[in-house]
């Protein structure tokens, strides 16, 4: 052991981090650099194509019989052997980790392949042939409302999965005493963390004990796993889940892998040897999990001075395709922090939760927090505008005041400690918000579109295992009994040479928890970071934990870190009473320093540690029993985290940091983008155990912030196709649209945690999207403004009116679906009732359709073909289905086409109207046509180039084989991608 | 996300990529850089019987200046392109446009008609042809043929390669006595496909702008010595006559008010810099 | 080279981080899994395999390029240098892995294998860059841990004690 002698505090030093050297040499240890045992399979997953379809059939013959594929399974099978998952509200709906009847968003798994390789599966993948029967899909929360709305789930009857109403104090009696009532309506979008590695596990399934045991990179919360033992059907204790010593990020998103665990159990289980999955990037983008989308509106009650009196919400959460457990949790998360770092003693709250045919929601950096203060802080800043008030002063005035912690909001969060207004004011102070102020006044004076932005937030963290029953009814409660509190766990051990190991179930995902673990350690027991070693590769089958064990909600250095210390506490209370008999001196004597044991007031009366350390393990015949330190294990539940009350009040979380940020944006006239010109972020996140690492959790949530503001967005077509599924789509910010913040610190210690540490990871993820948007929203003079701040978007607040095309228009359609629109005319050299004949014959469709093998009549109207399809090199054969109505002959018919195939479908439906026109024809068209399916995932462009390209092609061909072939035909024609 | 089985053969001179050509035509895919192959591949957008690696042909490698033109080859890497000492002086349209294309770690692998050949609407390179007027070589077994930019991007990601063509080089004019260019691009971040980018030579009386990212193919406009109000009326109906695509990333209005004010100031300073 | 059969699997050898290794690939096999799962070099990670995110990223025959869009048998013959061959010596780092540490240029560590392959082949090209070329080049790879700015100092610092002593790796 390398003790030396020190007085040093660790915890509070930047020590450079245990993980670091093996991650740096390339000797980490992630899920998929893991060897796997001889026999092992690999999974790979056929997804749906559609937003909304009937699954008719399933023919997976040709995929079983491709050599290296071991099975094939579907919703049938696992159906079979498992159950559905349990889902968080009262509400009689399933939840399968696989389509089983149908579809109900892109990217749902409706097969698994399990073969030799991942390359084999994905061969066999392009061999399940299914029937789908497209159903309409509903997108936006509002609609999904609409009693004429498909509905997703036919147990619901209806797509409002949940509604809950509470009232806080008496809003109605402050809004009606109000000098004035000023609202927003947000509609907060789709993002996701994307953590660089992506979803992983490997599962086994012994037949013999009934039991499985998965290696995941999971991440918690481990009340999943009671949902994933239930679905596989074995008791918890035969379901073993462990994880893997390095995870490659997670941010929430990671909790997600739990229905796959599930999956790839039953996988395991059929065939009888272990089972690997690797996600791949366009399975995460397209279906992992995604943060809730939500349309929000929040009306203040308001004084003359802009202080606010009371809030109303009106929150419409929307999960997506599923109510996948923890859902609605990210509704619930900020129960009690509705009113933000502000004193509001009156609230009113209107919570739904809506399923639409997008991916099901799950956890994510700031859960619930970047919708919550989106609707918050550009409320506090329409009131400055609209009651011509600074900003800065309506803030203030606003803020709890100093000397009032712990404060308990009107909707029952117990905010431990801070000093919002000292904050404040530092930050205003230290961040040179003056000069912010004159480089704005400056600007603007030379015709610069400028802007600043402030946001006030409380970050929330240790979340209360019990805030999720806030959406159950208090009966509903009562019923169910209560849930609270958050299980923390630690282990220190004593090994036969003294050392020492602390083992958590924190299951860390690159947040340093080691070398965090290794300081606090090392400083309760006199000893270096070096002599600790911390495990934190997790094993439920040997590990403490409970079910709020995992990685999430920002409770490692509060409540692990805590724990520890705890575990530590109780390991050197023994080894004092020890010490205290060898040295002869009183316990309140001992002191634990630079590697020994001592008397305090005698430094040379002393043990080594490790001789102390090793005594319970060689002799314990010479120690008392209750003096014997081998292990202990603290478990640590804050009495604080109690259950909601009877009139709904939770306090939903344990710690709460203060966030103050202030920014200045500028707007570039001609593209529309915005710069960051400066950014000051204040954090009183407590006790700050490691410098280095706190701020790297505040730049590395200042980037997830500044992507979902400025570039990313899970986007959906309104027939529910999904269009970003690459990184060419979804825009993850690099270095270059990446700034650096000034960080700003006040410590005020929790007094509700061992530590004194609060969260800090979370934080400017919920202040960081709403202050840019405060900013723009200033730049421009916008009243509203919703995420993400794209270039397009502000130019078009910038740019005006366009000017009148100089020619004839090409049809005015917007919107970000694969929506396509076109017209065309052309002449043909023949009469009108040649051309009807040709249009109604199977061999002159055969030889106009582009890429037809050949066409079959179903009857008169109704026409199959098989067609080879594509744009430059991407090909590919599809099913073409054609049907002629509203015939009118020989003047008019309507062509209706779907076609559908490996790498996407199209349906679409064109008028072609015949005209006279000496002696010939005048053909003109109008068409509207649908893309979806795999293209329109990750290659959106493509397909709308290639569906213009077929419809050009299909009526050239038309005017060709009437013989009518003009020069400069194509040049006529017009269409457009709308 | 794995490919599908193909042959490859690495190629030892132009006559074996020839043969492998003609012996598949459309099925058999040339693989320089692989920059954008690779990842269609590994999608299973594009599903090759043999893909054809011809970044060992001797013959296709070297950039030379010959007669009025730069000739590069097919194997010439971009980064190779943009670190070639006499890039500034002879090609400085190419010389501000390169650093814009993806990033130097596929700069490092991706090829200069490699790009051309894949004729992504949005991409730099083919829009720097079209701008310079550029000529591709072209061969098969049958022979060799040579053909403009202007002839050659016919549509998206579609060009007048016959199947079984090769690129053997590309040929790009010399820069000529006195005339300016200039390039801009907009793009959501740095080293994306752009949402619009702009090429303009300017030469005497003439002036040439070319733009990328706004249609299915890279556009091409004369505007001569236009300046003032009519410069504007022209870049109006040229934007208007673009057909000018819509998706996630930016609406056909934006693109074309983008083709109005990025294609003026690019224009403008193209002619400030012509020696 | 004659024509290599879609469905076999053929010996591809190379050269990585100095030492002459084969193994066996389909000609479809990425070079990525290649790597990681033929020849056992795990600490080249694969982040997207479509060429954005460049945590694949390795060097091939002197230059930094993304191991996902290369296949194996495209890389028979080649150089290959990974984040395996980049510490001068064990237990010892090289300046811009101790840079790395110093900073806290790194979180989860999974993109930070193509990360190191970038910059040590940049900085031995560029060993004085500017903060802006030098940003521009780390605009080719994701990071989602860090928000970039202590790679950005890391990256700074171990330019800068590379200058002062050369002779050091």
């Amino acid at each position: 052991m390398s003790s030396v002698a020190n007085s040093t505090q660790w915890c509070g030093q930047s020590v450079e981090r245990v993980e670091d050297a093996a991650l740096l040499t390339g000797r980490g240890r992630f899920i998929d650099d893991l060897g796997v045992k001889p026999g092992t399979l690999h999974a790979a997953i056929l997804r749906s194509p559609h937003a909304h379809a009937r699954l008719a059939a399933i023919r997976t013959d040709a995929a079983r019989a491709l050599p290296g594929v071991a099975a094939v399974l579907t919703g049938a099978d696992i159906r079979t052997l498992s159950s559905s998952l349990v889902v968080g509200v009262k509400a009689p709906v399933e939840c399968w980790p696989i389509a089983t009847d149908r579809v109900r968003y892109v990217g749902e798994p409706v097969a698994v392949v399990v073969a030799a390789s991942r390359y084999v599966a994905e061969d066999a993948l392009d061999l399940i042939d299914i029937d789908y029967e497209p159903l309409p899909a509903i997108v936006d929360p509002v609609a999904a409302l609409d009693p004429a709305a498909p509905v997703l789930h036919d147990g619901l009857g209806a797509n409002l999965a949940s509604e809950r109403a509470f009232r806080y104090g008496d809003p109605e009696q402050a809004f009606a005493a109000a000098a004035h009532r000023i609202a927003v309506t947000i509609r907060y979008p789709r993002n996701s963390c994307t953590p660089m590695e992506t979803y992983g596990l490997v599962a086994e399934y012994d037949a013999a004990e009934d039991a499985y045991d998965v290696l995941a990179n999971f991440m918690g919360p481990f009340s999943l796993h009671a949902v994933m033992a239930r679905a596989l059907k074995v008791p918890g204790n035969r379901f073993r889940l462990r994880t893997p010593p390095d995870s490659g990020g997670s941010f929430g998103v990671k909790q997600g892998v739990f229905p796959y665990i599930v999956l790839i159990g039953v996988a395991a289980r059929v065939t009888g040897r272990p089972v690997k999955w690797i996600e791949d990037r366009l399975e995460h983008l397209a279906a992992s999990v995604s943060a809730t989308n939500r349309v929000t509106t929040l009306e203040a009650a308001v004084d003359a001075d802009g202080r606010v009196r009371a809030l109303a919400w009106d929150q419409l959460e929307d999960v997506g395709a599923h109510i996948r457990a923890p859902e609605p949790a990210t509704l619930y998360r900020m129960h009690g922090n509705l009113t933000g770092a502000y004193d509001i003693h009156h609230v009113s709250v209107r919570n739904r939760v809506v399923l639409t045919n997008k991916m099901p929601t799950g956890l994510n950096r700031g859960f619930g927090g970047p919708q919550v203060y989106y609707a918050l802080e550009r409320l506090m800043q329409r009131i400055a505008v609209e009651l011509e008030l600074d900003p800065v002063d309506v803030i203030r005035r606003n803020l709890i005041p100093s000397g009032r912690f712990p404060y308990r909001t009107a909707t029952g969060a117990l905010l431990d400690s801070g000093d919002y207004v000292k904050a404040f004011d530092i930050a205003l102070k230290d961040g040179a918000f003056a000069s912010l102020r004159e480089r704005q006044a400056k600007a603007r004076a030379e015709g610069r579109l400028y802007g600043i932005g402030l946001t006030a937030a409380v970050e929330p963290s240790v979340s209360n295992m019990g805030y999720i029953t806030t959406a159950l009814t208090p009966q509903e409660r009562r019923k169910a009994g209560p849930k609270n509190g958050a299980q923390a766990t630690a282990t220190v051990s004593l090994d036969p040479l003294g050392g020492v190991t602390v083992n958590v179930a924190s299951v860390p995902q690159g947040q340093g928890h080691r070398t965090v673990l290794a300081q606090i350690v090392a400083d309760d027991l006199g000893l270096m970071p070096a002599d600790i070693r911390v495990v934190t590769d997790f094993d439920s089958g040997r590990d403490a934990w409970s079910i709020a064990s995992g990685n999430y909600s920002s409770r490692f250095a509060a409540a692990v870190g805590g724990a520890a210390k705890l575990a530590s506490g109780r390991i050197k209370a023994r080894l004092a009473r020890m010490a205290a008999a060898q040295l002869n001196v009183g316990v309140d004597e001992i002191e634990f320093a630079a590697g020994k044991v001592r008397a305090r007031g005698n430094p040379d009366n002393a043990l080594p540690f490790t001789r102390l350390a090793a005594t319970s393990h060689w002799s314990p015949g010479l120690v008392p029993v209750e003096n014997q330190a081998l292990r202990e294990t603290a478990f640590w539940s804050p009495p604080e985290l109690t259950a909601p009350t009877e009139g709904d009040e939770i306090n939903s979380s344990l710690c709460h940091g203060f966030i103050f940020d202030f920014c200045g944006v500028e707007i570039d006239r001609v593209t529309g983008a915005a710069r960051i010109d400066t950014y000051v972020t204040m954090h009183d996140c407590g006790t700050i155990l490691h410098p280095g690492m706190v701020a790297g959790q505040v730049t590395g949530g200042f980037a997830h912030a500044v992507g979902a503001a400025l570039y990313e967005e899970f986007a959906y077509g309104d027939d529910g196709s999904f269009l970003t599924g690459t990184f060419a789509d979804y825009l993850v910010p690099t270095a270059m649209e990446i700034p650096a913040p000034l960080i700003l610190h006040l410590e005020t210690p929790s007094p509700f945690t061992p530590l004194g540490a609060k969260g800090v990871g979370e934080g400017n993820c919920m202040s960081t999207p709403v202050c840019l948007a405060n900013a723009v929203a200033d730049a421009l003079d916008l009243d509203a403004i919703d995420l993400p701040l794209t270039p397009a978007k502000l130019a078009g607040h910038i740019h005006g009116a366009e000017r009148a095309p100089p020619q004839r228009p090409a049809a005015a359609r917007t919107g970000k679906g694969r929506a396509l629109h076109g017209v065309g005319e052309a002449r043909v050299d023949a009469p009108p009732e040649t051309v009807w004949r040709m249009l109604l014959d199977p061999g002159t469709l055969a030889a106009i359709i582009p890429g037809a093998h050949g066409v079959a009549k179903v009857s008169d109207t109704h026409f199959r073909a098989d067609v080879t399809l594509g744009v430059g090199p991407v090909t590919g054969r599809y099913k073409a289905d054609i049907r002629l109505s509203d015939l009118d002959a020989p003047r008019a018919v309507t062509l209706i086409g779907v076609v559908t195939g490996a790498l996407g479908d199209a349906r679409g439906a064109g008028r072609i109207t015949l005209t006279a026109d000496a002696g010939g024809t005048r053909v003109t068209y109008d068409y509207d046509a649908e893309i979806g399916g795999k293209v329109a995932s990750i290659g959106g462009r493509l397909l709308d180039g290639a569906a213009k390209v077929v419809i050009r092609q299909f009526f050239a061909a038309l005017v060709r084989h009437t013989g009518g072939a003009k020069p400069g035909f194509l040049a006529r024609l017009f269409g457009r991608g709308a | 996300m794995k490919p599908a089985r193909f042959d490859y053969i690495r190629a030892g001179d132009i006559a074996e990529a020839h043969a492998a050509l003609a012996d598949h035509g459309n099925d058999a895919r040339i693989i320089a850089g692989g920059q954008t192959l690779m990842p269609m591949l590994s999608m299973r957008l594009v599903r090759p019987k043999i893909v054809v690696d011809i970044m060992h042909v001797a013959a296709l490698h070297g950039i030379a200046a010959s007669g009025a033109d730069i000739r590069i080859g097919a194997g010439v890497r971009q980064a190779e392109l943009l670190a070639w000492p006499g890039l500034a002086e002879h090609l400085p349209l190419l010389h501000a446009a390169l650093p814009w294309v993806g990033h130097a770690q596929t700069r490092s692998r991706g090829t200069v008609c490699g790009s051309a050949a894949h004729a992504d609407p949005s991409a730099e390179i083919p829009l720097c042809l079209l701008a310079l007027d550029a000529t591709l070589e072209l061969s098969s077994r049958r022979g060799r043929r040579r053909v403009t930019a202007a002839d050659f991007f016919t549509g998206m990601m579609t060009t007048a390669r016959a199947d079984n063509e090769l690129i053997e080089a590309v040929r790009i004019p010399k820069k000529p006595a006195g005339a300016g260019y200039a390039f801009n691009e907009f793009g959501r971040r740095h080293g994306d496909f752009a949402i619009v980018a702009c090429a303009a030579v300017a030469s005497g009386d003439t002036t040439r702008l070319a733009v990328g990212g706004v249609a299915d193919t890279p556009a091409l406009h004369e505007l001569g010595a236009l300046g003032g109000k009519e410069l504007d009326d022209a870049l109006d109906a040229f934007a208007w006559a673009l057909d000018a695509r819509d998706d996630l990333h930016a609406t056909a209005r934006y693109r074309r008010e983008l083709v109005r004010r990025m294609g003026r100031a690019t224009i403008e300073e193209a002619r400030a810099c012509r020696d | 080279m004659p024509r290599l059969s879609a469905a076999e699997r053929h010996t591809v050898r190379f050269t990585l981080n100095g030492r002459a290794v084969e193994a066996q690939a389909e000609p479809r096999m990425l070079l990525t899994d290649f790597l990681r799962h033929e020849l056992g070099a795990t600490g080249t990670h694969v982040g997207c395999e479509h060429g954005v995110c460049g945590a694949c990223t390795v060097e091939i025959d002197g230059v930094p390029a993304r191991s996902c869009l290369t296949l194996a048998v495209q890389a028979d013959g080649a150089t290959i240098r990974t984040v395996e061959g980049l510490a001068p010596e064990p237990g010892r780092l090289s300046v811009l892995q101790e840079a790395f540490r110093r900073h806290h240029a790194l979180q989860c560590g999974f993109c930070t294998a193509g990360i190191l392959m970038s910059l040590d082949s940049y900085l031995r090209s560029q060993p004085d860059p500017s903060e802006q070329d030098l940003r521009e080049f780390l605009g080719g790879h994701i990071c989602r841990c860090t928000g970039y700015v202590p790679i950005m100092a890391a990256a700074m610092d171990a330019a800068k004690r590379l200058r002062e002593s050369p002779s050091d790796v």
